[in-house]
């Protein structure tokens, strides 16, 4: 082993950009994810049977599916997504790559932001590319369908976004998983009930721009705030570890 | 020689009801190697954590270049490399892969010089494998390459010499006695006896009885 | 200034002030709730709709109005426990989160015992009620945190940022349960919802709110000191004090 440069205190500004740093951390998830396939796919199968729980589980009557159908496939989502934030860090976290992120000279929440794309991106948009297969499966409308698939797009990333925060809090606890639904389920709630009502709002002819507006405005909103709060909450796990 | 680029004022750490240090302070001066010492459960890997701004419960300060560090958050990491017990890498990446990530965010460099630091710590041929097809060993010398190739003033490494043989133990030691010579500053734990000359030492006592 | 604010941050010196605090808060507490409670529910007109069973608003009300204030406070603690670092923010948002979490219970379980002759079941989706629910998932969800991480700073701190996440979704969690309960149950009336109220029932409502927080001022001190107690069992102001006691 040799070296050979000089040692000289490096200028901040002499830097590598934040929008590089930012791509490398999601490429390197974006990478691992697809390097095994299975954990991309779980979330999605687990979409499915849930979905495939409804008609089985309470009836198989196209009115009932019409009308819950909707609510059916957000729930899945929801908790489909719930089901992969365990994995959002704890890799990171027991492999040391989040000890480095942390300390990388980036702001921290930008380069978790880019973690939770890269979340959204893996499970949450596979989702929602599922959802017209599943949507004609409990029998709803071409627009309904249609409405849907926009409530889950705008509606999915604020999912992974919050989620972050959880994850970031229940790092390297015991039993994180369940804590980690008690912690998140109820910051999900006005996102659920805004997905849905549009969709429904949708399915009786009612115009549902302002809903999506709004509903794009959580999204604004969680990008803006969860990363902060994700950020803040992983340095609080690491320094516990 | 030059002004210190990281002061310890009154360390204190206290955890689980455990003390493990107090009154702490140190200088860490360009140039030097200064080596944590201490029994298993002294707190050498809190004080190596604390010092690199991974865990924050401390009181006492800690000043970058006479600074309160607070205010440098950006100008301290980019001056500063720590290696911990975890090697921060990702069993399914290659060490190419591994290796250009962790440096993104510090360096852009050519993958020619990234292919030629794997080559430096001996794992030629083993660029593109996957990580987990690796041994421990080479795992960590994946890790070790960014020593090849890091250009900052601090290193903190947190028990380096875990898991490697002895000639890559030796390319090591010269390495970091290299290091030093050029001016770097070195803070290290390890159980291993290390050759090196001028270290300066930190030693942590056991627990309870300490400064009770 | 500076000495004032560490003074406050300081356990020993809280522990002392909530010992002469204590008394003056429990009895001046419990003399206005039993006057607002006694004249409520005895003395009170009845409601022209309801008859007598809206009396329980004079126990709803109060609980309910408190354990959403209990929230802010903590979200209030948690901002100084994360800027400041200190540890008697924390000490309270753990002594408070289960009186908030049981105050809510309490709210939700007289808004069921009112549903009840009110809409003739126990319990109804309606846009409050269900806010109280959630508000009850997310004190369960600060306990449980707390209670999951057993290193104490970083337990505060964890506990702090979770509790200001909270606060920042109250506001859209009671907006967007409103609007969901436009769509599916349009013009059921709310409960409390009295836009002319007579003084002879909102005096003595207003006295048992007021009542409810000095006893909640009240009980917050009691199971801080609790808790200072347990964390700083090991410095020697409290081994003096429990030898004082034990003598």
């Amino acid at each position: 082993m040799a070296s050979e440069f000089r040692v000289t205190l490096r200028s901040p500004d002499l830097s590598v950009g934040v929008a590089t740093a930012m791509k490398a951390v999601f490429l390197r998830d974006v990478k691992t994810a697809f390097r095994q396939p299975q954990d991309l796919l779980n979330p999605l199968l687990f979409f499915v049977m849930v979905v495939t729980l409804f008609p089985l589980g309470v009836s198989p009557e196209v009115s009932f599916l019409q009308q819950a159908g909707s609510g059916i496939l957000w729930v899945a989502a929801l908790l489909s997504v719930l089901l992969s934030l365990d994995h959002l860090y704890r890799h990171d976290f027991d492999d040391g790559t989040l000890e480095q992120l942390v300390l990388q000279p980036q702001p921290l929440f930008l380069l978790v932001l880019a973690k939770s794309l890269a979340h959204w991106v893996l499970t949450g948009l596979p989702l929602v590319l599922l959802t017209p297969v599943l949507g004609v499966m409990v029998h709803l409308e071409g627009n309904s369908v249609a409405v849907l698939c926009l409530t889950l797009l705008i509606g999915t990333p604020v999912l992974s976004l919050i989620g972050s925060i959880g994850a970031a809090l229940t790092l390297g606890l015991r039993s994180a998983g369940v804590l980690l639904s008690l912690l998140i389920i109820p910051l999900y709630i006005p996102v659920l009930i805004f997905g849905t009502g549009t969709v429904m709002a949708a399915s009786e002819g009612a115009p549902v721009a302002g809903q999506l507006a709004l509903m794009g405005a959580f999204l604004v909103l969680a990008l803006t705030l969860a990363p902060f709060a994700s950020a803040a909450a992983l340095r609080i796990s690491l320094s516990n570890s | 020689m030059s002004e210190p680029l990281l002061q310890a004022v009154n360390l204190e750490c206290e955890r689980d009801d455990r003390i493990l240090f107090r009154n702490l302070s140190f200088s860490i001066l360009p140039g030097t190697l200064t080596r944590v010492e201490g029994p298993n459960g002294s707190g050498k890997t809190t004080l190596l954590r604390i010092l690199a701004g991974l865990n924050d419960s401390y009181s006492g300060d800690l000043l970058w270049r006479g600074k309160h560090r607070h205010g440098y958050r950006e100008e301290f990491l980019r001056n500063m490399l720590y290696l911990g017990h975890r090697p921060g890498i990702k069993p399914l990446l290659t060490p190419m892969e591994n290796l250009r990530a962790l440096m993104a965010g510090r360096r852009s460099l050519s993958d020619k010089v990234l292919w030629q630091a794997l080559e430096g710590t001996g794992l030629d041929g083993f660029q593109t494998v996957p990580c987990r097809n690796l041994s421990a060993g080479q795992q960590r010398r994946v890790a070790l390459a960014r020593l090849l190739i890091a250009d900052e003033p601090l290193w903190i490494l947190d028990e380096v010499f875990t898991a490697i043989d002895i000639h890559g133990v030796a390319a090591l030691e010269r390495l970091l006695a290299e290091r030093v010579d050029n001016g770097g500053a070195i803070i290290v734990t390890t159980h291993h006896e290390l050759r090196l000359p001028s270290m300066q030492r930190i030693t942590l006592g056991g627990g309870d009885d300490y400064g009770l | 200034m500076w000495q004032i604010f560490h003074k406050l941050g300081s356990p020993k010196w809280f522990f002392g002030i909530a010992s002469t605090l204590m008394p003056w808060l429990l009895w001046a507490g419990v003399a206005m709730l039993a006057v607002g409670i006694g004249w409520g529910l005895a003395f009170a007109p009845q409601d022209y709709l309801q008859g007598n069973s809206y009396r329980i608003i004079f126990i709803h009300v109060p609980s309910a109005f408190l354990a959403q204030s209990v929230y802010i406070m903590m979200a209030v603690a948690g901002l100084v426990t994360l800027v400041w670092r200190m540890k008697l923010a924390d000490v309270f948002v753990k002594s408070v989160a289960p009186v908030g979490a049981v105050l809510t219970f309490l709210a939700l379980f007289t808004g069921a015992v009112w549903g009840k002759p009110t809409w003739g079941t126990w319990w109804i989706w309606d846009a409050r009620l269900t806010s109280m629910l959630i508000l009850l998932f997310l004190y369960f969800g600060v306990i449980a945190l707390g209670a999951a991480i057993s290193d104490e700073k970083s337990s505060a701190r964890a506990v702090a940022v979770l509790v200001l996440v909270g606060v920042v979704n109250i506001p859209i969690i009671k907006y967007s349960v409103e609007w969901w309960n436009t769509l599916h149950q349009p013009a059921t009336f709310k409960l409390t919802e009295k836009p002319s109220m007579p003084p002879e029932m909102w005096v003595p409502l207003l006295l048992s709110v007021l009542g409810l927080y000095l006893i909640f001022g009240w009980l917050a001190c009691l199971r801080m000191q609790t808790e200072i107690l347990a964390r700083e069992g090991r410095t020697r102001w409290v081994k003096e004090l429990v030898q004082a006691q034990g003598n």
